[in-house]
């Protein structure tokens, strides 16, 4: 599965993007965000408040709840501040 | 039409360009966003609008396209850049244009609230204490949301 960071998140991470291969029990994107955040102290801290995440699967806004799948295109980053 | 990129752009060349190219409209609505000098604790030195490029135009696209589907619009353009900008730079251009001129008005502002809280993009300014990433305004999502309990 490939995911990017955008803004803070690819800042607080030191990572644009990268690839990882999922866990058959991570399914949706709330168990991603929790299995992410566990793997070190920099992932712990980005995922940490659950309200300042804003997440695509395939270029589009989702919620927690959206299944994913290994070759969906992931993107984690904090609410848009665009116009 | 949407356009995303570095480069700046002039307002009244892509309002004749609009013109130009159709025929039958009263009128045409245009907003200009620009980067502020000052913020509320400083004066602003630069701005850097970072996005996600492939998803900005998709969804910038889709919401073009759901305003000519609310508004009966002649034309529109949308063009946002990205990069490094400095105070008074020009950093987004909504244009509309139809034959009355409510619906030009109506739909410019939609699409504006809309690209504050909806389009992929992120403002980090620097100051002369440093670099810092822009908060999201609440206030922005109420704006937005207001267009989705209207009836179209």
């Amino acid at each position: 599965m490939r995911i990017l960071y955008f803004a803070n998140f690819r800042e607080k991470m030191d990572l644009s993007e990268e690839t990882v291969i999922l866990p058959p029990n991570v399914y949706n994107v709330r168990l991603l965000v929790e299995w992410l955040s566990k793997r070190n102290d920099a992932s712990l801290a980005v995922f940490a408040d659950h309200e300042l995440i804003r997440v695509a699967v395939n270029q589009e806004i989702v919620e927690f709840d959206t299944e994913i799948k290994a070759d969906d295109e992931i993107a984690f980053f904090p609410p848009m501040t665009g116009g | 039409m949407i356009r995303v990129q570095a480069e700046d752009f002039d307002i009244g060349n892509e309002i004749s360009i609009i013109t130009n190219q159709n025929q039958n409209i009263g009128g045409i609505c245009s907003f200009t966003g620009l980067v502020r000098e000052f913020n509320p604790n400083s004066k602003i030195q630069a701005m850097t609008l970072e996005h996600y490029p492939g998803m900005t135009e998709k969804q910038l696209s889709k919401i073009e396209n759901e305003a000519h589907e609310r508004w009966d619009l002649s034309d529109s353009l949308i063009i946002h850049r990205f990069g490094c900008l400095k105070p008074k730079d020009r950093i987004v251009l909504v244009i509309t244009a139809s034959a009355h001129r409510k619906a030009a008005f109506e739909s410019c502002q939609f699409l504006m609230d809309w690209l504050k809280t909806k389009a992929p993009f992120w403002k980090m300014e620097e100051t002369a204490t440093g670099s810092h990433w822009v908060a999201a305004k609440s206030s922005d999502d109420l704006e937005v949301e207001k267009w989705s309990a209207k009836n179209k």
